[in-house]
């Protein structure tokens, strides 16, 4: 329970529904003032209060959890890593992978309890997972990762529902999280300023930035300060010379260069990701099987085919899609249910 | 589900005698600082219930300061004391590890902020200060020494400490020597007098009073400065209107628990005895916290190992058991208690532990519930692990 209304009101729903229900926050820093305050709900002393207050409301018990340390290895510094290694991480989907669904599943379940269920708005049933009919809302994306068993185990109780029936909902039941504000950007980069979180992590590391005949054409302080289909922020001092807009195109960590072009270059077709995942009701596809692909959180749906050889992911998409960024989830789906994820490795 | 209640150390229920003496003055009107009929009629319950506690402590009714509570008891004694005797040069606090944190924090606090030099009295591994530590550090240089406090009774793993031996150290050095007696009022016997302790801090829920109201037992002569400044209308050392009600609830707890206080203490210490053998049973390589002779007659503190204490916690709340895991919480996450760590436990132990505490409402059967589960909670805890 993170303080905020989504799981105040699944808390409240599977309680309602006969669960032996036990609320948990889950304390994600060893310092919580570190991280964001107020409207991002999940680390503050006064998210916690509005968790234990939710709790107390629903008429449960209610513990917190410190999940700092793991929080910190699993999720922080494998963000810090990955944009060190010229890949754009998802880390609310590591916090799923490795601290909901994994860290606190594998406590929960020793502990005597049977599943975890969180205020994620996406269905399962029979432990498959689909979209949330608010679409606007949709986290099947950040819980494609999830794996079969995992699956078995989490409860999604507001996975019929739009955020405007949940909100009334929690105003209904009295809960005070009702009109509190929808939490935006990453919880552990207090400020939102996600390159100087980096910046002071890594250090200034100055490098060039060329375009695709290796021109230099401008300099940056760090190369895991940008992200493939980035425009802003660019500062390069000389125009194309066509006129046009240049985007981020590529991240080379070892010679620290940061490779920069038009549009059209950004446009890919073929994906190779790694570490699949199949938590679908399909078998892993030897063939191509023809499905859609989300690639980031919140972004475009494609269509496309998809196979697995050996422990990488093909993907051709049937039309081009741009800023596909290596480190980012490709989620599969059949229709609205999920088949399986991989993380992204190169595209082309 | 008839929960076992065996968190009496955090607070225990009130006394049917307390809740009629506060109760029956609810409704009446009067501030005991007024004149008129009201104000007096009200001024007879405040100073009646001062004399009464007075004489269940071995104190004189002038020596009664009341209070919020435990935590502004102790407050006033640290501070006040600090800083009536910082300006003749005594800048030292002398203050055992293992305090409560309402009398640790003001002491860090007035260290942090106040120019005050703190020092922590070690303990040995049962969490007992030794008379021959506070000795050496007075003796350092007695003149620069504000005051020395040490609780009487350890809240967390109930302790007993050498009181009487300990003030008669600072007595020969004129240092005031201040005693948090919260947990030990109604267990042990105490006599402020008798003591040689200049001021004294008891709370009232924690004796089967109402929540809210306390005291500093304060010897004659001894004046701390305010901490809250107003109408001056205890002693002038603290302000605030009376709360009338809840003096005279305090009162009569007082007074009921330390005349039962022998028949209490032999009860409780049967009882207690009990819970331990049956726990070691269940749970052979249970630790024991604190001293195994002196300490409270209500108090049992383990350590399980390679579990934690939160989880122990949770799943003996779900069977009905309301314990403690005694230490500190910021922001609901458990610290590692710093009695513990004193007393030269590593993090490990003193994340696995719990305080089972009892009171005057507790009986065979809270023991019972304790020996039919602490074995399965334990497996359960430790296949959840140290996370």
């Amino acid at each position: 329970m993170s303080g905020g209304v989504d799981s105040a009101v699944a808390a409240a729903r599977i309680a309602e529904a006969g669960h032996d229900v036990t609320g948990v926050h889950l304390a994600l820093s060893a310092n919580p003032q570190s991280y964001r305050t107020g409207a991002r709900g999940c680390c503050t002393i006064e998210d916690s209060r509005d968790a234990r207050r939710a709790a107390d409301v629903i008429g449960i018990p209610f513990y917190v959890w410190d999940m700092a340390e793991r929080f910190h290895r699993d999720v922080v510094e494998d963000f810090v890593s990955e944009y060190a290694a010229g890949r754009t991480p998802n880390p609310c989907l590591r916090c799923n992978e490795k601290i909901k669904f994994e860290a606190v599943l594998d406590r929960a379940l020793a502990l005597g309890f049977d599943a975890v269920a969180t205020g994620h708005h996406a269905r399962i049933a029979d432990g498959v997972l689909s979209r949330s009919p608010d679409a606007g809302k949709d986290q099947s994306y950040v819980l494609g990762v999830l794996t079969r068993e995992q699956l078995k185990h989490a409860i999604f109780p507001l996975g019929d529902s739009t955020k405007a029936e949940v909100r009334e909902e929690a105003a209904r039941r009295g809960l005070m999280v009702a009109d509190k504000p929808d939490s935006h950007d990453i919880c552990f980069i207090a400020d939102g300023d996600t390159r100087g979180f980096l910046a002071d992590r890594l250090g200034a590391a100055e490098g060039p930035i060329v375009d695709e005949s290796g021109e230099v054409v401008g300099s940056h302080e760090g190369a895991y300060g940008f992200t493939v289909g980035q425009r802003k922020g660019l500062r390069i001092d000389r125009p194309a010379p066509d006129g046009r807009p240049r985007y981020v195109l590529s991240i080379e960590p070892v010679s620290n260069t940061v490779t920069v072009g038009p549009r059209s270059s950004l446009e890919v077709t073929s994906i190779v990701a790694s570490r699949p995942v199949w938590n679908g009701p399909v078998d892993a596809p030897v063939e191509p099987l023809s499905c859609t692909v989300q690639l980031r959180a919140h972004g475009e749906v494609y269509g496309c085919r998809a196979r697995l050889s050996g422990e990488e992911v093909h993907i051709t998409l049937d039309a081009p899609a741009a800023g596909v960024a290596a480190g980012q989830a490709a989620v599969l789906y059949l229709g609205d249910t999920v088949i399986g994820s991989a993380t992204i490795a190169s595209a082309s | 589900m008839q929960s076992a209640y065996l968190d009496h150390a955090a607070t225990t229920p009130m006394l049917p005698e307390a809740i009629e003496a506060m109760t029956a003055h609810l409704g009446r009107v009067g501030n005991a600082s007024s004149l008129h009929a009201a104000g007096r009629r009200t001024r007879q319950v405040v100073e009646e219930s001062r004399e009464s506690i007075a004489d269940a402590l071995g104190a004189r009714p002038s020596e009664v300061v009341f209070t919020s509570g435990g935590t502004e008891a102790d407050n006033l004694a640290i501070k006040g004391l600090y800083w009536a005797r910082r300006a003749a040069g005594a800048t030292r606090i002398l203050i055992s590890a293992v305090e409560h944190h309402a009398a640790l924090d003001p002491a860090h606090w007035l260290g942090d902020r106040q120019g005050a030099t703190v020092e922590l009295l070690d303990v040995d591994e049962s969490g007992r200060v030794h008379p021959q530590t506070l000795r050496e550090a007075v003796e350092r240089d007695p003149d620069s020494v504000a005051l020395v406090s040490v609780m009487w009774a350890n809240n967390e793993v109930g302790t007993v400490q050498p009181v009487r031996v300990l003030a008669a150290i600072a007595r020969d050095h004129g240092i005031p020597f201040h005693t948090d007696a919260v947990q030990a009022i109604g267990q042990l016997p105490v006599d402020f007098a008798d003591s040689g302790a200049d001021a004294l801090t008891l709370s009232g829920h924690k004796v089967g009073g109402p929540m809210g109201v306390g005291a500093l037992l304060l010897a004659r002569g001894v004046d701390p400065v305010p901490v809250l400044h107003g109408g001056g209308q205890e002693r002038d050392v603290r302000s605030g209107t009376l709360d009338a009600p809840s003096v005279a609830g305090l009162a009569v707890a007082v007074q009921t628990a330390v005349a039962r206080q022998a028949e209490t203490a032999a009860r409780l210490s049967g009882l207690r005895d009990e819970l331990i053998r049956r726990v070691r049973q269940a749970v052979p390589d249970v630790i024991l916290n604190g001293d195994p002779e002196n300490r409270l007659p209500g108090n049992a503190h383990f350590s399980f190992p390679g579990c934690e204490g939160d989880a122990l916690l949770m799943l003996l709340d779900a069977k009905g058991v309301e314990c403690s895991t005694g230490s500190a919480c910021s922001a609901g996450v458990a610290q590692p208690s710093h009695v513990l760590l004193a007393m030269g436990a590593d993090g490990v132990r003193a994340r696995g532990s719990l305080r089972f505490s009892l009171g005057h409402t507790s009986t065979e059967a809270d023991v019972d519930r304790v020996a039919d589960v602490i074995g399965l909670v334990v497996e359960r805890a430790r296949r959840a692990g140290l996370s």
